[in-house]
C-alpha cells in the first residue's frame, strides 16, 4: 500500500481508492505532497542565494573585470590592481600539492582498501581519518607553521652561501643558488597536502571500495599477482572515482586561504614565485622553475581577503575583490571540468 | 659529466646511473605512459638545469673558477626587501613599493599585513627589514630588540587623523568633548536626540553614520573614543565608502559622522567639522587642520605613523634606497592613500636621522 502511495505522491490525478479510510490515504498524499515541495523548497531557495551571490559578484565586478587584471600586480590604485601574483602562486601552490598528495593519499587508499589486515590500528586509522577530515584548516596551517616551517629554515642553512653540495663523500652536487624564503611556496604546499589529504584517502577509499570483488578475485585466478591486480584493474575501474575525490580536494586547496595566512605568505605581492610571470617564460627561462617551491609567493584567495577588506573611501575595492573571486570561480570551474572529462573518459575505456 | 682524475668509487655511481637510465626509462613508460615520460623527461633536464656533478678530488681551484658562473641564483639575482606590520601603515607602504619597484625593477618589497605588534615579533626574531607599525615601539619590544641583538632606526613617515563632522545646518555645537563622544558612540550607548546627550542641545533625531568594522579607521576611532577596539554603538549606518557616510550626515539635520581626515579636506564644504576636546572643557577645542594633525596638537585623534628599520639591514643598498624613497619621492603617495604627510622641515629632520642611523652603521 504504501508504496502505491508513494507512486502516487508526484502525481495531481486524483485517485480514488477501492479500500475504505478514503480521508485518511488523502490526508496521507496531501502530507506527501507537503513534503515534496518542501524539498523543492529548499533546493530553490539555496539556489536562489546562489545565484543573487553570483549577480552581486559580477555586478560588482564590471568595470574593473578586463585581461589586464589578470597581467598585473598589486596596486593601491584599484584601476590599475591585477591578480597575476595570485594566479602563479595558486598554480605553484595547487601544483606542489598534488605532487605532495596525491601519491601519498592515494598510496594510503590503496594500502588500507587493499593490502591491510583489519586489525585494531587499521580500525583506529580508518576511523581518524573522517576525524581529521573534519579539523578546521587553520590548524594545519599552525601545524605548517611549528612543523614545516622550522624544516625549510633548516634547508636555508644547506644552501646558505655554499652551492656546492658533497653527496656522502662521493662526488660534489653543484647547485644554483637557490634564495630559501621563509613562507615559501613549499611550506604553504606541504601544508595545504595535510589540509586535503584525509580527503583525497577517503574519496579514493570509497572509489576503491566501488570495485566489484569478483574482478579482483578474478584476476587473482587467472594469476595475476596482488600488485597486478591493483594497478591492472582495481585502479583503472576506480580511476573515475579517485580522480574526482582528488581534483575536489585540490579545488578546495584552491580555495583556502587560513592556513596560508598562518604560514605567513605575502598579502601585498609584486612578484611571482621564481619570477615566472608568462608561460612563455617556463621555456625560455627553465632554471627559474627551480626557484619556484623556496620563493614566497601568495594566492588568490589571500589577495581577495585583503582586496575585500581594503578601507578606501570610494569603495573601489569592492571591485577588484569581486573580479579576484569571478577569475578564482572560472579556476575553479575549469578544474571541475577537467575532473568531469577525466570521469567520462576514464568510465569509457572501462571494459571487463 | 665530467669523468675527471677521480674516484673509482665515483666513476661506479655514474656507470650505475648511466645503465639504470634505460631500466627507469622502460619502468616509466610502462607506469605513466609515454606522455607521462615526456614530462618526466622535460622535468629531469629542468633539474640537470640547475645542477651539475663533479668528482671530489676536483682540483679546488676548478671549483672557485666555476663558482662565479653557479652564483647567479636561479631567480635571477634579485634583491628583496621584508616587510611586515601594521595595516594602518601597510596602505603607504603598498603605494610606496609600487611605485618603488618602478624605479627598482631588481628590487621586489616582500609585504605582509599583520599588524603593528606582529611585525614587531617578526622584527625581533631577525625575520624582517622594516617593521610598519601605527603606534611607536613600546619599551617592552625595543628590549626584546635588544637583547636579540637588534638595532631599530626610526623613521616617522605620516600622519594619520579622524574627523567627527556633523550638518552643516547644526548650529548648536562647534566644539565636542571626548567624553559625550564616548556617550554618543559607546557600544550600548541609549541617547537618541541630541537633547539626550546635553541638555542644551535640541530635541533633533542623532543619525550616526561612519566606517565599517573592516576599517583602520573604524578599530582606531573605536579604540580612542570608546577605549576598546572594534566595540561600538548598535544604532549607526556602517559603510566601507565615506562618500555614503557623507551625504548621510549632510542628507539629516542631527547628522553626525566620522572619517579620515585627508577625506576631509578634499570635502570641507559638504560638511561642518567638529573641534575636539580632550578635556571636559569646551574651550580646549582643537580644529583638525593639517597643521593642528602635523603638530599632534589635535588629540586624541591624531596619531604618527612610523616604519622601524633594522639597522643592520641599513647596509644592504636596496633596504636603504627603498627608506630613502619612502621619506622623498614616496611622501606624495601618503595623500593620495589617505593620510597627512609631514612637513618639510620635519622630513628633514627624520631623513638625518637615517643619515646619522646609515653613518653610524658604517663604523
Amino acid at each position: 500500500m504504501s508504496a502505491t502511495v508513494g507512486e502516487l505522491a508526484g502525481s495531481v490525478v486524483p485517485v480514488s481508492f477501492t479500500l475504505g479510510a478514503d480521508g485518511q490515504i488523502r490526508q496521507r498524499l496531501r502530507l506527501s505532497r507537503g513534503f515534496m515541495w518542501l524539498c523543492r523548497l529548499a533546493t530553490y531557495a539555496s539556489l536562489l542565494v546562489l545565484a543573487v551571490l553570483l549577480l552581486s559578484i559580477v555586478w560588482n565586478s564590471v568595470g574593473r573585470l578586463r585581461w589586464d587584471f589578470l597581467s598585473s600586480h598589486y596596486s593601491m590604485q584599484p584601476d590599475r590592481c591585477g591578480i597575476l601574483a595570485g594566479l602563479w602562486g595558486t598554480f605553484w601552490l595547487v601544483l606542489l600539492t598534488a605532487a605532495f598528495s596525491i601519491p601519498v593519499g592515494v598510496g594510503s587508499a590503496v594500502y588500507l582498501e587493499e593490502l591491510a589486515k583489519d586489525t585494531w590500528l587499521m580500525r583506529v586509522i580508518r576511523l581518524n581519518l573522517s576525524n581529521l577530515a573534519g579539523v578546521p584548516s587553520i590548524v594545519y596551517g599552525i601545524l605548517g607553521l611549528t612543523a614545516f616551517r622550522p624544516l625549510v629554515i633548516q634547508l636555508q642553512s644547506v644552501f646558505d652561501g655554499r652551492h656546492v653540495v658533497n653527496v656522502l663523500g662521493l662526488f660534489r652536487l653543484r647547485l644554483l643558488k637557490l634564495d630559501i624564503y621563509d613562507g615559501s611556496v613549499l611550506i604553504g604546499a606541504m601544508t595545504m597536502s595535510l589540509v586535503i589529504l584525509p580527503t583525497v584517502i577517503i574519496a579514493s577509499q570509497e572509489a576503491l571500495r566501488a570495485v566489484p570483488s569478483t574482478i579482483r578475485v578474478a584476476s587473482l585466478a587467472l594469476g595475476a599477482t596482488r600488485w597486478q591486480t591493483i594497478w591492472r584493474q582495481v585502479l583503472p575501474a576506480s580511476l573515475p572515482g579517485i580522480a574526482t575525490g582528488v581534483i575536489l580536494s585540490i579545488s578546495r586547496a584552491m580555495g583556502e586561504a587560513a592556513p596560508l595566512m598562518m604560514i605567513g605568505v605575502l598579502t601585498v605581492a609584486s612578484m611571482c614565485p621564481g619570477g615566472i610571470e608568462s608561460p612563455g617564460q617556463l621555456l625560455t627561462e627553465p632554471g627559474r622553475v627551480l626557484a619556484v617551491p623556496f620563493d614566497q609567493f601568495t594566492a588568490m584567495p589571500v589577495e581577495i581577503y585583503d582586496w575585500s577588506k581594503q578601507p578606501d573611501p570610494q569603495d573601489r575595492f569592492t571591485g577588484v575583490a569581486a573580479s579576484g573571486i569571478l577569475v578564482l570561480l572560472a579556476v575553479l570551474l575549469t578544474v571541475n571540468a577537467a575532473a568531469m572529462i577525466v570521469r567520462y573518459r576514464a568510465g569509457r575505456q572501462l571494459r571487463w | 659529466m665530467p669523468a675527471c682524475s677521480g674516484g673509482f668509487r665515483f666513476v661506479g655511481i655514474v656507470e650505475f646511473l648511466q645503465e639504470g637510465q634505460g631500466w627507469l626509462m622502460s619502468v616509466a613508460s610502462r607506469v605513466v605512459g609515454n606522455w607521462g615520460t615526456a614530462v618526466l623527461l622535460a622535468f629531469s633536464a629542468f633539474l640537470s638545469a640547475g645542477c651539475s656533478v663533479e668528482s671530489v678530488d676536483a682540483p679546488a681551484a676548478k671549483t672557485g673558477g666555476e663558482t662565479a658562473g653557479a652564483t647567479e641564483s636561479a631567480a635571477g639575482g634579485e634583491k628583496r626587501i621584508q616587510v611586515d606590520g601594521s595595516s594602518t601603515v601597510a596602505k603607504v607602504a603598498a603605494a610606496v613599493q609600487e611605485e618603488f619597484t618602478k624605479k627598482f625593477a631588481d628590487t621586489k618589497v616582500a609585504l605582509k599585513v599583520t599588524g603593528t605588534g606582529t611585525g614587531f615579533k617578526e622584527m625581533i626574531a631577525g625575520r624582517i627589514d622594516i617593521a610598519n607599525a601605527s603606534r611607536p615601539v613600546k619599551d617592552s619590544e625595543k628590549a626584546d630588540c635588544e637583547k636579540a641583538g637588534i638595532e631599530l632606526v626610526e623613521l616617522k613617515i605620516a600622519l594619520d587623523g579622524l574627523t567627527v563632522c556633523v550638518n552643516r545646518e547644526n548650529d548648536w555645537l562647534d566644539t565636542i568633548t571626548v567624553a559625550q563622544l564616548k556617550k554618543i558612540w559607546a557600544p550600548g550607548s541609549t541617547v537618541k536626540t541630541w537633547k539626550d546627550v546635553d541638555p542644551a542641545w535640541p530635541d533633533v533625531p542623532l543619525a550616526l553614520f561612519g566606517p565599517g568594522e573592516e576599517s583602520g579607521t573604524f578599530d582606531y576611532f573605536t579604540e580612542v573614543i570608546n577605549g576598546k577596539e572594534d566595540q561600538i554603538t548598535e544604532n549607526y549606518s556602517a559603510s566601507a565608502d565615506d562618500n555614503v557616510t557623507i551625504t548621510g550626515i549632510a542628507g539629516e539635520k542631527g547628522g553626525m559622522g566620522f572619517f579620515g581626515c585627508a577625506y576631509y579636506f578634499s570635502n570641507r564644504d559638504k560638511v561642518k567639522v567638529l573641534k575636539i576636546s580632550a578635556t571636559d572643557s569646551v574651550a580646549d577645542g582643537i580644529e583638525p587642520t593639517v597643521e593642528t594633525v602635523r603638530s599632534g596638537a589635535y588629540k586624541p585623534l591624531s596619531r604618527p605613523l612610523f616604519i622601524y628599520v633594522k639597522k643592520s639591514s641599513l647596509a644592504k643598498p636596496e633596504v636603504l634606497d627603498f627608506a630613502k624613497y619612502f621619506l622623498n619621492e614616496g611622501q606624495s603617495q601618503v595623500s593620495t592613500v589617505g593620510y597627512v604627510p609631514l612637513e618639510e622641515a620635519e622630513l628633514a629632520t627624520v631623513n638625518a636621522a637615517l643619515d646619522a642611523a646609515v653613518s653610524g652603521a658604517g663604523k
